[in-house]
């Protein structure tokens, strides 16, 4: 969702050739793209002139670290100033004092008020509290049935606010029903409103004096433009807001209303969903964020995603058959299976580092429907054939493309694929966040990724790299280790892994020569 | 449970009903009306900007502001301001008062190139499709459409063909209800092509002059909810000769850049016809309609002003332009 902003910011650092200092000089014109790029994000215009105000405090006069340059530099400052403004550390809900606790949820029309509500309701039932949720949206039609729905569905009760018709009434009763039930967490979800609508504004206020909410929380769509800094301030005004809840991040918009809104209210933004179903609400990452807003891509959440959808221990099964060179087309369709689990390839490649040009190659539709075809390709064969490809005669492989309804030339596609991730997998090496991350892709099937990140030279990663560095590297280029990054590293000239495929050696060796030459040039 | 929801709407409706001021509503009342709170400090602003000063960058860089602060957006703001720096520099303007009289016509030309007709129901059904992304207004939009055509007489049905969202057909029903139109449903339907089906045929039976469907509320980048949209679309085409004779994307008016990346997707998916601007009634201006008008050639037919029955109004370019740049 960051990501075009972040290519913004990439290719405003490639302007600045000064060296040794950063200078007012030579970032005057990477302030300005990245103003631009924060303004087409959406971040209100006058948020963005104090973020680039802060980020040219920072990084005016000073000394370039070793090993950087003026632009890793800027990249640097432009990350720690996001993060710090996106707010710092993770923050949890205050269930401090006695229970039973309220929350409640305030917002625009149409914000997903209700539908967090839900959500944060599964969340909570989920860590051992018993929450109640409470209708106090009498206006909009059906809102207090939505809410119930909503409410069975993640199986929480909600306040049966039958026959009565004021918010103030019915949260008052709630109350009184939550104390004699045992439920420790009122969760309040209201009628959503403008904030310059006094009536309700006063009426919010009202709510609040009574019970006062521990939790008010400010739903906010990540849709929203340069309006976001007037509602979001003046709710905040009237309540006293004190976290924030950033709806529709599984959208392609760049988000920057994060930013406009924190900084408007200092509230820590809590939460965030990324979609219609209720299970689809997360915790708000400043770092995570802010990576993904400079293009590092949300490596953290896809590692996290991986992690719980995938079949760990089919997956496990199917890597060590990889690595032991047992891997048929079975297995293929197996992990073709566990790809498809993952979701929409769309949002998954969002989340990596250095994707956002290869995304804008990919025709991800055509690939998530290729799954499919694959696999009934593979339906199609006899037991036989998937145990041991190298049997798959043109003549079988005309029948098989009769039976699945594809053409031969589709098969030998699959098959080609097929063989690509058996080679893919010897490169899923080492552990560590990197290595892992590789694995885990292996593991789920999604080499060819894996491979577009790090693309023809998959180098083995030696102990000791500063992986954090080496990410920032793979995000200035694309995605790609150059050289001059392995070098920076310490990191050895491409090499084939241990096992790897004895036919591709040659080749690397003379990419590894390649490399050293262009070095070698460099130092000179 | 669509009974409970039903009453426990018509004990509230008078309500708010009663908050309403009692002012005419035209189109710019109901903006400024909403503008109210802003308003002093915006005007402050203005006239800082506009009142008789010399046109020098700091003019000029407050008005850009002005432009981006209304989600006009970078490539139509930068284009805008070129533009009038031209003009400026050709009619030897002065005063920064007359800037904001040649950035009006600007940006009600850009608008003015896709005039919005009378939309014609003639057909027998005149089909028309709600798309947009979740939480716009499209359900509302529908309610408030239904009670316009009824009022200069023609005959409507509405089709509930939000099958995902909680309580979504029940929201429709009562919206039914308000403005007195048959509403199309299908208990536990979860397949929006069938409710669809169903409706074109209901409309057939009835001989009804408009058909409105509701759609769920699906993001843009969602490539199976996309083809679901084109689904639908396919089956009113199949069902009824010429439709669907209208495809309205309703916009959110506090949307920022990303809504001319919805335009898109709809456009190219669903092939959008017409937009509609909701919750314009907020501080938000809703400035990135004009870069979607503009770009895609859309017309604009309709603003949503409120969350009452008539808080719709036909578009007036003249108008909204006057109160973006309120
Ligand atoms: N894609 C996506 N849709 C969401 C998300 N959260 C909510 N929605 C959708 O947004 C729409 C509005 O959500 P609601 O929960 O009804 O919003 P609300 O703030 O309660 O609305 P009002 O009560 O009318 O003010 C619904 O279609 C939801 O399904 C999200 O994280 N992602
Ligand atoms: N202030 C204001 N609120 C509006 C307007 N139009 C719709 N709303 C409100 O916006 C919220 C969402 O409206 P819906 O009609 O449910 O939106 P939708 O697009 O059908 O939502 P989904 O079906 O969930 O995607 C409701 O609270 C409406 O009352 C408007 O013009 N002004
Ligand atoms: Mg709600
Ligand atoms: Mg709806």
């Amino acid at each position: 969702m960051f990501d075009a902003l972040s290519q913004k910011i990439q290719d405003a650092f490639r302007s600045i050739t000064g060296k040794g200092k950063i200078s007012e000089d030579n970032i005057q014109d990477a302030l300005k793209e990245i103003r631009i790029a924060l303004l087409e994000a959406d971040v209100n215009f006058k948020v963005v002139k104090d973020f680039i105000a802060r980020v040219k405090e920072a990084a005016v006069g000073q000394e370039i670290t070793k090993g950087l340059n003026a632009a890793q530099q800027l990249v640097k400052i432009v990350n720690d100033q996001l993060v710090d403004m996106l707010g710092g550390e993770f923050q949890e809900l205050n269930f401090s004092g006695n229970p039973p606790h309220v929350i409640m949820m305030v917002g625009l029309q149409g914000a997903g008020k209700t539908t967090s509500c839900g959500k944060l309701a599964r969340i909570l039932a989920a860590e051992g509290r018993h929450p109640l949720l409470v209708p106090c949206d009498v206006y909009r039609p059906a809102a207090i049935l939505q809410l119930e729905t909503v409410g069975s569905q993640v199986g929480v009760p909600v306040f049966d606010a039958k026959g009565i018709n004021s918010p103030v009434l019915i949260v008052k009763q709630a109350l009184k029903e939550a104390r004699n039930t045992g439920r420790d967490t009122l969760i309040i979800d209201t009628a959503g409103r403008l904030h310059i609508d006094d009536a309700l504004m006063n009426e919010l206020k009202e709510l609040k004096a009574l019970v006062s909410p521990k939790e008010i929380l400010f739903v906010a769509d990540a849709m929203t433009g340069q309006d976001a800094v007037q509602s979001a301030g003046a709710f905040h005004e009237s309540l006293a807001l004190t976290g924030l809840v950033l709806t529709k991040m599984d959208g392609d918009a760049r988000g920057g209303a994060a930013l406009s809104v924190k900084s408007v209210t200092g509230c820590p933004i809590k939460f965030v969903g990324t979609g219609e179903k209720l299970d689809q609400f997360e915790r708000f990452f400043p770092d995570r964020m802010a990576s993904r807003i400079l293009g590092m891509g949300d490596v953290l959440s896809l590692v996290e995603r991986v992690q719980e959808k995938v079949d760990q221990e089919e997956a496990l099964k199917l890597q060590q058959k990889m690595l032991k060179n047992q891997f048929t087309l079975d297995d293929f369709s197996k992990s073709l299976e566990q790809i498809g689990k993952l979701g929409d390839l769309n949002s998954l490649m969002g989340m990596m580092p250095g994707m956002s040009k290869v995304k804008q190659k990919i025709d991800v539709n055509k690939e998530t429907s290729q799954l499919k075809w694959m696999r009934a390709m593979i339906s199609s064969m006899t037991p036989d054939e998937r145990d041991n490809h190298a049997i798959l005669t043109s003549k079988r492989k005309q029948r098989i493309a009769k039976g699945s309804g594809r053409s031969v030339e589709e098969i030998n596609q699959m098959l080609k694929q097929f063989m690509q991730m058996k080679q893919m997998m010897s490169l899923m090496t080492k552990p560590g966040k990197l290595g892992k991350l590789r694995q885990l892709f292996g593991r789920a099937g999604l080499g060819d990724f894996a491979k577009s990140m790090f693309p023809g030279n998959s180098p083995k990663l030696p102990e000791g790299v500063d992986e954090a560095r080496l990410m920032e590297l793979l995000q200035q280029n694309d995605g790609k280790l150059t050289p001059e990054a392995m070098r920076e590293l310490g990191m050895a000239g491409p090499t084939a892994s241990a096992d790897g495929n004895r036919k591709a050696r040659p080749k690397k060796d003379r990419k590894k020569q390649k490399a050293k030459r262009k070095q070698g040039r460099r130092k000179r | 449970m669509f009974e409970k929801a039903k009453s426990l709407f018509r004990r509230k409706e008078g309500e708010r009903e009663s908050e309403t001021t009692q002012q005419p509503k035209t189109f710019f009342t109901q903006l400024k009306q909403g503008l109210r709170k802003t308003r002093d400090q915006l005007s402050q602003r203005l006239q800082s900007v506009m009142g008789g000063r010399a046109i020098d960058d700091e003019v000029l860089e407050e008005l850009e502001e002005l432009l981006i602060g209304a989600d006009l957006g970078v490539a139509t703001t930068m284009q805008l301001m070129e533009q009038i720096r031209v003009q400026a520099k050709k009619a030897k303007i002065q005063d920064g008062g007359s800037l904001r009289e040649i950035l009006h016509d600007q940006i009600s030309a850009i608008l003015k190139q896709n005039p919005q007709m009378p939309w014609e129901v003639d057909q027998h059904p005149a089909v028309i499709l709600i798309a947009g992304v979740n939480g716009v207004g499209k359900t509302t939009t529908i309610g408030k459409l239904a009670h316009r055509f009824t009022s200069s007489g023609k005959k409507v049905v509405l089709c509930a063909a939000d099958t995902f969202r909680a309580a979504a057909t029940e929201q429709l029903e009562i919206w039914a209800e308000r403005a007195g139109v048959i509403v199309v449903t299908k208990d536990d339907s979860k397949d929006p092509a069938s409710v669809v089906f169903d409706a074109m045929q209901r409309a057939k039976s009835e001989q009804a002059d408009v058909v409105l469907v509701d759609t769920a509320g699906r993001l843009h980048n969602n490539p199976n909810l996309m083809n679901e949209l084109a689904k639908i679309r396919r089956v009113t085409e199949r069902e009824v000769a010429g439709a669907p004779h209208h495809v309205v994307l309703i916009i959110d008016a506090v949307t920022g850049q990303n809504g001319l990346h919805q335009a898109k997707q709809f456009v190219d998916k669903i092939g959008v016809s017409d937009l509609i601007i909701t919750k314009l009634d907020g501080t938000a201006k809703g400035g990135v309609a004009v870069a979607i008008s503009n770009e895609l050639q859309l017309p604009i037919q309709f603003i949503g002003v409120g969350e009452k029955i008539d808080d719709l109004i036909p578009f007036n370019a003249d108008e909204f332009v006057d109160a973006l740049l309120d």
